[in-house]
């Protein structure tokens, strides 16, 4: 599924420990300091090698996420809102994440801008439950997506740089 | 030329107009549907006439097929996803005469659904739960209908899910007699899944595949038969060549015809089981291509990941010991050799927890259904987990924020 640099990236990635979802009051927040971890080590990571492109945060009860992502495309910076829910199943299903400002410019897309990952996302979640978080929901559903629909996206028009929008 | 002022106030005045061609427009509709719509019918009756909407279905206690047909009357079904299968699930059972019908869904009525059956193309751009409770009163007003339009997958509505089912049955505060999953997603299914072994709520899961070519129901007894977290999901094999199936550009295909299958073999196996007739299927597959119905029965997983799931087992197995039992035991004769001076054993090269853990266990299925994906065993030295930490939730939060 995934290209030896995606392999690479995802393996410095820190595991997770805690099985717990948002239901489950004792451990969720646990697990959410593991989640923050993960991810802080994982923007850390991307910053040095200077392949940052997204931010992410939570409501305090960590339920709900809302951020950024961004993806150059021939120099120029496209930007993009990101948002989720942690599902009551979390762990063992991953969050669907959407990019809602791509709602209807693409076909793998679902209702609301629910980006379609692909039939190997699934398995490969199932396999790492409960070791994989955030981060790797990041680096192996959202980026590899980013990464084959935004250069199509642009080529068709249907997404256009902001800058030269106005200008 | 008029002024910005004249033209807000001509905008204000066409748009008062139009509400009231409105309010007398869905006047007109209302009193018009009046005299359309029957009255409700108290008591179901076997009267062969044009005007008795359940004389076929009575015509079943005649024929010796059904017993007790009126008693769908005091039968509650939760139908979840009221899409291309829920919402003809619903169709039909409304037809049938279900006492109460509760539906759950979060999604628009969109022209894209139009090769779908039940919604049509007017209803574009309302909730599909508000649209289908509007049609299905249409058809049989002594249903009751109760609609919730929203995602059960998040935390509060959750709650408010589980609530609904365990209470909202046709007599308040009794839990519903059947729930049915029509969703299409694995998201959903596991929230159902978990609702329904905490509860120890019967359910039946349904789905067709993304590639609109198979599909399957099963029937879920918590404790008993196998849940939807006690194996990765099932799959319907369609024989068709992974490498021929073209995945560019899209993200599921679907047809009406096994959308329409589907939902006939769901309520088919609900009627069977609600009213007690025939034998109710535990897993029956469809696959479109061959036309083959693959069935089975499958147990349920002592080291099922969902807990809920291994306490209803612990406790079906208490009930089940109390239950005499009465059993026909086959024994099976023991190859024994006459004498075996070197004690000669036959050995495997490689042991069978070798191979498991390379692939993941592959569950005892029937020909033509297998898993999407097999679990392989835990490695635990598989790489780095995230250290202890002194740092407080907040001290996270705030570190993440100053990236």
């Amino acid at each position: 599924m995934a290209d030896d640099a995606t392999r690479r990236t995802v393996s410095n990635i820190p595991l997770l420990k805690t099985h717990a979802g948002p239901r489950d009051r004792a451990l969720w927040p646990q697990r959410l300091k593991e989640e923050y971890q993960a991810l802080i080590r994982f923007v850390e990571q991307n910053k040095a090698a200077d392949n940052d492109w997204f931010r992410l945060e939570s409501n305090a009860d960590g339920t709900r996420w809302s951020g950024t992502c961004w993806f150059v495309h021939e120099l120029l910076r496209y930007e993009f809102r990101v948002e989720f829910d942690i599902p009551v199943t979390y762990p063992d299903t991953a969050p669907e994440v959407a990019v809602p400002e791509l709602d209807g410019k693409t076909a793998k897309m679902f209702r609301g801008g629910k980006i379609c990952l692909t039939e190997h996302f699934a398995p490969l979640w199932a396999r790492n439950v409960p070791r994989f978080g955030l981060a790797h929901l990041m680096a192996l559903g959202l980026a590899p997506w980013l990464a084959v629909e935004i250069p199509d996206l642009i080529s068709k028009g249907l997404v256009i740089h902001k800058e030269r929008n106005s200008g | 030329m008029a002024t910005v002022e004249e033209l807000k106030l001509r905008v204000r005045e066409l748009e008062n107009e139009l509400i009231k061609c409105k309010q007398k427009q869905n006047a007109m509709e209302d009193a018009h549907n009046q005299a359309l719509n029957r009255p409700k019918i108290d008591k179901m009756s076997a009267e062969v006439v044009d005007s008795n909407p359940y004389s076929r279905l009575m015509a079943l206690k005649r024929m010796g097929i059904v017993e007790d047909y009126e008693k769908i009357r005091t039968f509650s079904v939760a139908v979840v996803g009221v899409g291309g299968v829920g919402s003809v699930t619903a169709e039909m059972l409304t037809r049938c005469g279900i006492g109460k019908l509760m539906l759950f869904d979060y999604d628009k009525v969109e022209l894209a659904n139009m090769n779908r059956l039940f919604f049509q193309p007017h209803q574009a751009g309302l909730s599909k739960v508000e649209a289908a409770e509007h049609t299905l009163r249409n058809i049989n007003p002594d249903v009751a209908f109760e609609t919730h339009n929203y995602n059960i997958t998040t935390l509060e509505n959750f709650t408010h899910f589980m609530d609904r089912i365990s209470r909202g049955g046709l007599e308040d505060g009794m839990p519903v007699d059947l729930v049915l999953s029509c969703v299409d997603n694995f998201e959903a299914r596991m929230a159902i899944n978990t609702a329904c072994n905490e509860l120890g709520q019967i359910w039946m899961e349904s789905g067709v595949s993304e590639n609109a070519v198979s599909g399957h129901i099963q029937l879920i007894v918590p404790g008993e038969t196998a849940c939807f977290a006690c194996a990765p999901p099932l799959v319907v094999a369609a024989n068709i060549d992974e490498k021929t199936l073209k995945r560019e550009g899209v993200c599921a295909a679907s047809l009406p015809t096994t959308m329409g299958v589907v939902a006939g073999l769901l309520v088919q196996n609900v009627l069977k089981y609600l009213l007690r007739f025939g034998t109710v299927s535990y897993y029956l597959g469809y696959n479109a291509m061959q036309d083959f119905f693959p069935a089975m029965t499958m147990k349920a997983n002592p080291q099922c990941n969902d807990r809920h799931c291994r306490r209803q087992q612990e406790e079906y197995k208490k009930k089940e010991a109390t239950q005499p039992k009465v059993e026909v035991v086959q024994e099976e004769e023991e190859v024994v050799h006459e004498d075996n001076e070197w004690g000669i054993q036959l050995v495997s090269e490689v042991s069978d927890s070798e191979l498991q853990a390379a692939t993941g266990a592959r569950p005892d299925l029937p020909e033509g259904i297998t898993v999407a994906y097999t679990i392989p065993a835990q490695d635990a030295a598989a790489g780095d987990t995230v250290e202890e930490t002194e740092q407080s939730l907040e001290d996270l939060m705030a570190q993440m924020r100053k990236l």
